[in-house]
């Protein structure tokens, strides 16, 4: 395995990635109301909630990809919400993959160059590229597929496809967003047991974001969010106080995390 | 769940003896409640008295005695009747997880119930987790992993509930004590 990783990114205090009173709104209507999150390294973390509750933009605001209104997004003890798109950009693509529902494979590519795709754009070369997006495959159990291209595979296929180019740069955090909500029961049991373990594995750090609770038993712990704030935060308390309230009840939640 | 079909199960697939009786069950059934050797005996008792199984040999390995039992025609015949028969979805579900809703926004409040519920729901899905963990080690046969399953997606329909309940428990506060 390949690592590429500075020594200033690595986690402080076991923190890598974290959240505290991020607010967010979509036109006025706010999604994200003062959530505070905390995510250690190799962490596999769920955020369940129901729909509209902020959840989806909670995981957006996390991985750089939307800016919060207010609040602080850190990762490796570093302040990224602040920074330019370019920085935030740069950095997703050294240490952040994601996953999403569907989607995200390229249908013109095979699925060795899909998953070749993330090194390439980070200046590898095609050879080594390539035979890494080939090991990849392997450990999701679809090397056979490396030639052929997203129409010809299943859902459960193409998303482990997905799946691997996710993880072929070898991020810190891994940020997947419903990734097994278009497949039927056993292919998404498939994705999310080869998830984990790889995960696990390598010491990835995992946000999941699911509203189905079967999903969410694959992870460690689970964080609620309901109204654009975690639950369990101080009951009916908007704002500052709410915000408060959110990083104890997260900071609990850790505290009683299952050992494995 | 009859004890006495399990038995009458273990033993058509070959002739037993008590204790060889509770291990099969146990490696059969792993989900299950174990059952107590004394309630294999009376069960054993019952399925002798009503002529659906037959005691064969004593047999004696260094220990005590131990008395093989197997399966009659009739016994049989009783367990393929009831392999057959369809199991009736029962009329009342006992729920104590709503029972302690009502009770909670008749004493208390809507903030205990919500409290309970929540509490409720992390007490499952810690379960869940306990039986997901055990399903996705690559070392479980598959038989544990049905039976792991079956308790996920009971869980499952339970955390539906107590989510929708929480959703609507302002609107229950209201209904219970207006």
């Amino acid at each position: 395995m390949m690592t590429t990783r500075l020594p200033n990114t690595e986690p402080v205090g076991g923190e890598v990635l974290s959240g505290r009173a991020i607010v967010k709104s979509y036109e006025n209507s706010p999604a994200l109301r003062g959530a505070s999150i905390s995510a250690a390294r190799g962490d596999v973390l769920a955020i369940t909630g129901p729909s509209g509750s902020g959840k989806s933009t909670l995981l957006l605001c996390l991985a750089g990809i939307l800016a919060p209104d207010a609040g602080e997004i850190r990762f490796a003890g570093r302040r990224i919400d602040t920074e330019s798109e370019a920085a935030r950009s740069a950095l997703r693509r050294r240490e952040f993959g994601v996953l999403f529902q569907f989607g995200q494979v390229v249908p013109e590519l095979t699925a060795q160059e899909n998953v070749a795709l993330p090194l390439l754009l980070s200046g590898v070369r095609r050879r080594p590229a390539m035979t890494a997006a080939r090991s990849w495959l392997d450990r999701f159990g679809v090397a056979q597929l490396a030639d052929q291209r997203p129409p010809q595979m299943s859902g459960g296929q193409a998303q482990r496809v997905a799946l691997a180019r996710a993880l072929v740069t070898e991020p810190q955090v891994l940020f997947a967003d419903e990734p097994t909500g278009a497949l039927d029961t056993l292919a998404g049991e498939q994705v999310l047991d080869q998830l984990t373990r790889v995960a696990r594995e390598a010491g990835t750090t995992v946000l999941l974001v699911t509203h189905d609770a079967k999903v969410a038993a694959y992870a460690d712990r689970e964080i609620v969010l309901r109204d654009g704030m975690i639950e369990g935060a101080d009951l009916g308390a908007a704002g500052s106080v709410g915000a408060a309230g959110s990083v104890d009840a997260v900071m609990s939640v850790g505290q009683h995390r299952i050992h494995r | 769940m009859s004890a006495g079909h399990a038995l009458l199960g273990l033993l058509a697939e070959g002739e037993r003896h008590g204790y060889d009786l509770r291990r099969q069950y146990l490696r059969r059934f792993p989900s299950a409640k174990p059952l107590a050797a004394a309630q294999i005996y009376a069960t054993l008792d019952r399925l002798l008295r009503d002529g659906l199984v037959v005691a064969g040999a004593t047999e004696r390995v260094g220990g005590p005695d131990r008395t093989v039992f197997a399966v009659t025609g009739p016994g049989r015949a009783e367990l393929d009747r009831w392999l057959s028969e369809v199991e009736m979805p029962s009329e009342y579900v006992v729920n104590l997880l709503s029972m302690k809703v009502t009770l909670a926004l008749l004493v208390a409040d809507q903030r205990a119930a919500a409290d309970f519920l929540r509490r409720q729901r992390e007490a499952h899905l810690a379960r869940m987790r306990e039986h997901t963990r055990v399903k996705s080690d690559p070392d479980t046969d598959l038989l544990r992993v049905i039976a792991a399953d079956y308790a996920i997606n009971h869980l499952d329909a339970d955390l539906r509930w107590i989510e929708t309940t929480l959703q609507r428990v302002t609107e229950l506060a209201e209904e219970i004590r207006p």
